[in-house]
């Protein structure tokens, strides 16, 4: 075990962490709101593996890793539009329906890869920028000041996401939306339009999730790719208790079991591989049975809302 | 998620669920023509691949069996008001220990069959106790702790069938292809149609689902799953200790998926191996919300999707369309029937108000 802990080696664990958080971030964030605002989104996975083609394949196709991008953020967009609409307007339940959204996602990432591509190619993706100056300095420079873009920006919206929530109108409008949907109404607050915006808004965030493991950090597509991040992102919401600081912690505690296990296989210390994989799995588990008793989750979360009925 | 009830109260019309699936179908086929496929060719050998052959019939039905008695599962789960996502973790499971008892344990060959099967049930009772006895100690959301169960079994069977569980000749041979040894023949279940895959795992899963009709319907322990999904509030009000029939109807979820698993194990695969769920564990709720989340109407709702499967085989094979084509589909049926809701609900409303 000593082997772990030659600092190269914390150097580097410390390093994967913060990159490997970024498309927990992305996620998270935007399924945050959408439950902030009331509705349960579980297709978060489907639209990451959408996110993850769409911004490849764009990415691939015309060399551009910006349009690429763009084309993750509009898919992820369009299918957040799909789910406000089926859990919003059509009032379905929202667990299946987002069981449904994942399979669709799914089925149709696989599809369209296997008939664009048909094998697995890597391109270039978002190259590190170095921070002048902070980049400079001695480990920490190493560990936090020399990434790409999408991890910088992953890092940046949890403080915004912060501020929107807390202290602005909109923040308001939401948090009411999503605890007392009918007194937010009684004051015109627009229980449809603010769930729409926060659920495409998720969706767009997915989209960009699933984007920044694509042409970001891993730099390729395959078939699954995610391989069940986007459900992990659904509970880190629950874990961080539906609030930016909580899930910041929450990514961050996963991206660095992630990357010990990674280091752990790397470094070939005597743990079977597929219980390194399992950890961050169980920990899940582990860290939601210790998380609902201290958070409350908001109140209308999961139930659609029709005017006059309640 | 008391809105579950939404889904089978109101009307019992099997023309929604239908009218779904011919709505993918289209949305479908002009994902078909976009990518260059001929829509019509593509489903005219969907069809034909389905229904063309004997074999093809009794391929229908051997797919039609996990999905019945997972969809049994999540039909339980559901009428209890929990969502089980977990049907994939828990087939795994099922049919490990299915395969674990049959390779070792050292019995004449009929008392190991019933004692694998009833392996597979534990197995799987026990991958969907987990999360129902999280929910009713600790409140632990069920629908991400079952999916978190099922990277966590993929791990396991990866770690079973390239270590402890290996069949010796894939190490003799130096192949390490990920498999159990082949289950010896005393518990092979029995085949119907000779020189077919179909086993006797089919006529099985149909008296389950009679069983589970007469257990949700016609037992006190039944009724309870079934008030405390429809009316969780009403059900403590009336002393029902809900927490304990959601987790029930998750333990029992999960040991009909288990029981899939092992069947598939015992009657199709005659061995454990990688990729044995296939995604039944998804399709089975695509098959329980297709059935009206009904055991009897589950029967032909698999039956259904079963073929569906097959086609797709042979789809790809003939035209060369991925059959992830059918997951998308399978995908936006659920969407479309989640949907029907509201519909059902305003016409029932219109009705009420015009008499």
């Amino acid at each position: 075990m000593s082997e772990l802990f030659t600092l190269p080696v914390l150097l580097g664990i410390v390093y994967s962490g913060i990159r490997l958080a970024t498309p927990y971030l992305y996620a998270a964030i935007g399924e945050m709101f959408a439950q902030r605002s009331g509705v349960f989104n579980l297709g978060v996975e489907g639209i990451m593996l959408m996110g993850a083609y769409s911004g490849f394949f764009v990415a691939m196709t015309t060399g551009n890793l910006w349009l690429g991008l763009l084309a993750a953020a509009l898919t992820g967009l369009l299918m957040g539009l799909m789910m406000s609409f089926i859990s919003v307007t059509l009032q379905a339940e929202q667990g299946i329906s987002g069981i449904g959204l994942h399979l669709f996602g799914l089925g149709l990432s696989s599809l369209l890869f296997k008939k664009t591509m048909s094998s697995v190619q890597s391109i270039s993706g978002f190259q590190p920028i170095k921070i002048p100056v902070l980049g400079d300095l001695p480990y920490l420079g190493e560990m936090f000041f020399n990434h790409n873009l999408l991890v910088y920006v992953a890092f940046l919206i949890v403080p915004i996401a912060l501020w929107v929530l807390n202290y602005t109108t909109l923040g308001l409008k939401i948090r009411a939306v999503g605890q007392k949907p009918e007194a937010a109404d009684s004051l015109g607050v627009g229980v449809a339009a603010t769930r729409y915006l926060t659920v495409s808004f998720g969706g767009m965030m997915a989209g960009i999730a699933g984007a920044s493991l694509s042409i970001a950090l891993i730099n390729l597509f395959q078939e699954n790719m995610t391989n069940g991040m986007g459900f992990i992102a659904v509970a880190l919401v629950y874990f961080g208790g539906w609030n930016p600081i909580g899930v910041l912690a929450g990514a961050l505690l996963f991206s660095f079991v992630n990357a010990l296990q990674l280091w752990i296989q790397v470094k070939g210390i005597n743990i079977p591989s597929d219980f390194a994989v399992m950890m961050p799995y169980v920990l899940t588990i582990v860290a939601l049975a210790f998380a609902v008793r201290r958070a409350r989750n908001p109140a209308a979360l999961g139930k659609p809302y029709e005017r006059g009925e309640n | 998620m008391p809105q579950l009830r939404k889904l089978f109260s109101g009307s019992l019309d099997v023309l929604i669920p239908l009218i779904a699936l011919a709505l993918a179908l289209i949305i479908g086929a002009a994902v078909l023509v976009i990518l260059g496929a001929n829509p019509f060719e593509a489903y005219f050998s969907l069809v034909r691949g389905a229904f063309g052959s004997t074999y093809s019939l009794t391929q229908i039905l051997v797919k039609a069996t996990p999905l019945l008695l997972v969809g049994l599962g999540i039909v339980i789960a559901f009428r209890g008001g929990v969502i089980n996502i977990g049907g994939e973790g828990q087939i795994i499971v099922g049919a490990l220990a299915a395969t674990a008892v049959a390779l070792y344990a050292p019995l004449p060959g009929l008392i190991l069959l019933p004692l694998a099967l009833l392996g597979g049930v534990i197995g799987g009772a026990v991958w969907g106790g987990i999360p129902g006895v999280l929910k009713a100690r600790l409140g632990v959301n069920e629908i991400l702790s079952t999916v978190m169960m099922n990277q966590i079994a993929f791990q396991l069977s990866n770690f079973l069938l390239r270590g402890p569980m290996i069949d010796p000749e894939e190490i003799a041979r130096g192949t390490r292809i990920a498999q159990s040894a082949e289950l010896p023949r005393e518990v092979w279940l029995v085949r119907l149609v000779p020189s077919t895959l179909l086993h006797g795992g089919a006529i099985l899963a149909v008296i389950m689902a009679i069983l589970v009709y007469i257990f949700l319907w016609r037992t006190i322990i039944g009724y309870r799953i079934r008030a405390v999904g429809f009316n969780p509030d009403a059900s403590r009000y009336a002393g029902m200790r809900v927490p304990v029939y959601q987790a029930l109807a998750l333990i029992l979820g999960g040991a009909f998926a288990g029981l899939a698993g092992a069947v598939e194990v015992l009657g199709v695969q005659h061995r454990m191996l990688e990729g044995l769920s296939s995604g039944y564990g998804f399709s089975g709720i695509v098959a329980a919300l297709f059935g009206k989340l009904h055991p009897l109407g589950l029967i032909p709702a698999s039956v259904l999707f079963g073929s569906l499967l097959v086609g797709a085989d042979s789809m790809q094979r003939a035209v060369q369309v991925p059959s992830a084509f059918i997951d998308a589909l399978l995908g936006l049926v659920v969407l479309f029937v989640v949907s029907s809701d509201l519909w059902v609900k305003r016409r029932s409303q219109k009705r009420l108000s015009g008499s």
